[in-house]
């Protein structure tokens, strides 16, 4: 099937960047997205033109990489996917897509569609661990865990850190990662020790990267490729006004 | 070319702790003047690095990914073994060494395989400790899932996604002390090159891949994680980006290659549909717990599935494999498959495909037991197939999965190079010839968490370590040599892309270096690798520039090394007259079809030296004669 394609392609965090047109003649619907654009950049190579630069790599949706804002919606028109996972089939003859990298202040242009997302290791560094010397744990089976807690504390625990939730965002906020790894760790026994100082240092730690705030929007929850839910966020700021008062 | 594998004297089970008594220890003042270097961060190379700055070393990370949280240990399934005999049914630590060392054919190292399954519960403890949800029963406590190639329930597991679970909790102990200034960590970096003076390695030449420059980083160790090379395929289940890049520099600077050829297929993935395919996805292995493998059994029935009765239903592994049916090892799944698609038994479009059929499970527990157990892989497999697996038997076939070959390394992890560290898939020391299932994120912890930490503090302490600053003419070389290589793709402006390049490569070691290999095909692949290579050189088109993010340059350099260790990996094939574990050579099978080995001539490790290419791979054989003192060696059998 044909393709028309408007891509958003920016040489560096310092240009001003813009949409460019593309047509593409020979796309299979078996194809991933991905692959749609392979074949683009092959024929754009083979033109002598510059492939358009993209995140990728597990190509399975669980690295987490391959965040991108297709129409508008991070990862796609599909619930609980991401991009990698999207497949042409999911689009007719002579449709037009248009392409865009998350955006966020947070979240520089490198180039073409890759942003740089390392404000989020800095939150995970601030406090979204458990302090464990290794060779200091005890026997893994001193330590219950109520298997509901230990189900829920996994859901949150499958975040991605694709960064779909701050593209999404009207104020680009990242409370919906940062809350899941709070509500991942604070729930479980292993966690409730650091609980207070964790949750404020992270908190504080997303405003300093410069996040927006939380407008419940819930748009974050609408776009995540694996369904993190935002009651987390309500968990964060209980926890967070318990820490600071 | 020495290879002393250094395995402690005495018993088996006192070697690691008599060797933890007997090692130095670097003094906690003197380990913050100490620098390593960790390359690669995901399961070895993040708990490694977590562990080392924890102690007091300063270390320093790289990966090609934006963030250490996306190395490829993320995509793992299924699950990590450990000998906690939790299950009361008989495991071991011994039982876990045995059936590794029978799964890995007899090809492994006795002294590591059992440090492997001594440490296997020490990593459990760990991970349930930093928060890792592992699945659990209603008291609380632990649950354990069955896995290939073993008869107890020793897999722990959180759902479908273990590794990403096990890598992030390795990923946050690091990423705390990047936050404690212990770490400097440096995505977006690609090692280059291995910077060796006095015949120590000293540092590492990297690329910044955002905006192009050539770096240099001296330590006084450098620990290399950087996973398999199982992308020389080019179609497999590995991430797209991984790469053997900087395990072929360290072979390029002397580090001796081991194994090569031992390459795991694995059984179940979803077959290849069209020449646009850049990956494929793995079926968990736990799926064949309850799903039942089968193809007609009259050529050319193409019949849709649910329309064939079951007397017309060939179930081979089960009627070949009564003990273990469909839950045999992965080189003995995916060699049954191959024999019965080129026996014209395949089905799906390409005849290369078989099928996983959960008709009966469905039948005997019902839709929702099904749905509970495997839903989420069900919804994978609809969403890339668009097929119902509910509704009708899933399409399987092997691909390119795990690689135990790479660089060869002593008991400590040391390579052949002093102060090159090597651990997890890069290296090759503890799966043998086949890995069983649920061993390779145990091997990836236990080098990190529990075997590098103390290693290197014995090497430090004992070196004589001078002061080495990046200006040293090894620096200088090394840097010039990366550029050099990187202006040189750049400057062919041919007329095929490096994508067209790598899938031809992949083509020829898929067809002759893949679940079986001949004498004749391998020479055959040999020629044709060599003439693709000359070509590549001449006619390779690279996009854009090197001074700026430029992912087909990357990509370029990294097939340029492919097209080297392809004709390495099938110069290795060929030496090895004899069939083990995943290397299977058409010439050398037993009258039903098993693979045969020969103990008397093959019992070594292949450790590759390498020489030099000029139109073809210089290199010389090295043998680490391989002595088993504690088991038996057997003809492996799942009758």
């Amino acid at each position: 099937m044909t393709i028309n394609l408007k891509i958003w392609r920016q040489k560096n965090t310092a240009d001003k960047g813009g949409f460019q047109e593309y047509k593409l003649n020979d796309v299979n619907e078996h194809m991933s997205f991905l692959e749609m654009l392979d074949v683009l950049n092959e024929h754009l190579i083979k033109e002598g033109k510059e492939p358009v630069e993209f995140d990728y790599d597990c190509r399975e949706g669980i690295c987490g990489s391959c965040n991108m804002v297709i129409n508008g919606r991070a990862h796609g028109p599909k619930r609980l996917t991401a991009a990698c996972q999207l497949h042409m089939r999911n689009y007719n003859d002579g449709d037009t897509i248009v392409i865009e990298p998350p955006r966020a202040a947070a979240f520089p242009v490198i180039k073409d569609l890759v942003v740089d997302r390392s404000a989020f290791d800095r939150i995970i560094g601030a406090g979204g661990y458990v302090s464990v010397r290794t060779g200091s744990a005890p026997e893994a089976n001193l330590i219950p865990v109520e298997q509901e807690t230990a189900n829920t504390a996994f859901d949150y625990a499958t975040c991605i850190g694709c960064g779909a939730c701050v593209a999404a965002c009207p104020n680009s906020s990242a409370s919906l990662f940062t809350a899941a790894k709070l509500s991942h760790l604070n729930r479980l026994p292993q966690g409730k020790p650091e609980r207070k100082k964790r949750t404020i240092a992270m908190v504080e730690q997303m405003e300093k990267e410069g996040f927006g705030d939380c407008s419940n929007y819930a748009e974050c929850e609408a776009v995540c490729p694996v369904g993190i839910s935002i009651a987390s966020i309500a968990e964060m700021r209980k926890s967070y006004v318990k820490a600071v008062f | 070319m020495n290879l002393d594998s250094k395995v402690p004297s005495g018993p088996l089970e006192e070697k690691w702790s008599n060797y933890l008594r007997d090692i130095k220890l670097v003094s906690p003042n003197n380990k913050r003047k100490h620098k390593i270097i960790v390359v690669g961060t995901g399961l070895a190379g993040a708990s490694a690095a977590a562990s080392l700055a924890e102690l007091g070393y300063n270390v320093e990370t790289f990966c090609i990914q934006d963030s250490a949280r996306r190395a490829h240990s993320i995509a793992a399934q299924g699950g990590i073994n450990a000998a906690k005999n939790y299950q009361n049914d008989g495991d071991s630590v011994w039982r876990l060494f045995y059936d590794t060392i029978k799964g890995g054919d007899y090809r492994s190292r006795e002294a590591n395989v059992y440090r492997l399954a001594e440490n296997s519960n020490n990593i459990i403890d760990q991970a349930v400790a930093q928060g890792v949800p592992f699945g659990r029963e209603y008291g609380g406590l632990l649950d354990n899932r069955s896995f290939g190639g073993a008869q107890v329930s020793r897999t722990f597991y959180s759902r479908g996604q273990t590794g990403q679970q096990l890598l992030l909790g390795a990923y946050q102990a690091m990423m705390r002390m990047v936050d404690a200034g212990k770490i400097k960590d440096n995505p977006r970096h690609e090692m280059l090159d291995l910077v060796v003076v006095d015949g120590k390695a000293r540092g590492i030449i990297t690329r910044n891949l955002i905006d192009g420059t050539i770096n240099r980083f001296e330590a006084d160790a450098v620990v290399l994680c950087t996973g398999g090379y199982g992308n020389v395929f080019y179609l497999s289940t590995n991430a797209k980006n991984s790469n053997v890049t900087a395990a072929w520099r360290c072979h390029k600077r002397g580090a001796a290659f081991a194994n090569p050829c031992f390459v795991q297929i694995h059984p179940t993935c979803i077959p290849v549909s069209g020449d646009y395919q850049s990956k494929l996805t793995l079926m968990s292995e736990s799926l064949r717990n309850d799903g039942r493998v089968w193809v007609p059994r009259k050529k050319g029935d193409d019949r849709h599935p649910n329309d064939i009765p079951e007397e017309e239903r060939f179930y081979y592994l089960e009627e070949r494999y009564p003990s273990f049916g469909n839950l045999v090892p992965r080189d003995v799944a995916s060699r049954n498959a191959k024999m019965v698609t080129d026996d014209g038994l395949g089905v799906g479009d390409t005849g290369l495909a078989v099928y996983l059929d959960f008709r009966d499970a469905i039948k005997r527990d019902g839709e929702d037991a099904i749905r509970a157990r495997y839903g989420n892989l069900f919804d994978m497999y609809q969403n890339i197939t668009d097929e119902n697996p509910y509704k009708q038997p899933m399409k399987i076939f092997p691909a390119v999965h795990y690689t135990m070959g790479g660089l060869w390394v002593d008991y400590n992890l040391m390579s052949n190079i002093p102060g090159l560290f090597v651990a997890g898939e890069a290296n090759f020391s503890d799966h043998g010839a086949n890995r069983l299932g649920a061993s390779a994120l145990m091997q990836g912890l236990s080098d990190g968490y529990f075997i590098i930490p103390y290693t290197i503090g014995n090497y430090i302490a004992d070196a004589d370590l001078e002061e080495v600053s990046t200006e040293h003419k090894s620096f200088g070389e090394a840097a010039s040599a990366s550029q050099k290589q990187l202006d040189k793709l750049l400057s062919v402006k041919g007329d095929k892309t490096v994508i067209e390049f790598h899938r031809e490569l992949g083509k020829i070691m898929w067809d002759s270096v893949g679940i079986s290999r001949s004498k004749e095909g391998l020479e055959n692949a040999i020629e044709k690798i060599r003439a693709l290579r000359e070509e590549f050189w001449q006619n390779v088109r690279v996009p854009g520039e090197a001074n700026y993010y430029n992912k087909y340059l990357e990509f370029a350099a990294r097939v340029a090394d492919f097209f080297e260790l392809a004709e390495l990996m099938a110069i290795d094939a060929l030496d090895r007259d004899e069939s083990c574990g995943c290397h299977l050579r058409d010439e050398f099978q037993t009258e039903e079809g098993e693979a045969l080995r020969n103990d008397e001539e093959y019992s070594f490790v292949s450790a590759w030296e390498y020489l030099g290419v000029n139109g073809k791979l210089e290199t010389k054989l090295h043998k680490e004669d391989l002595e088993f003192e504690f088991v038996e060696l057997k003809q492996r059998s799942y009758k």
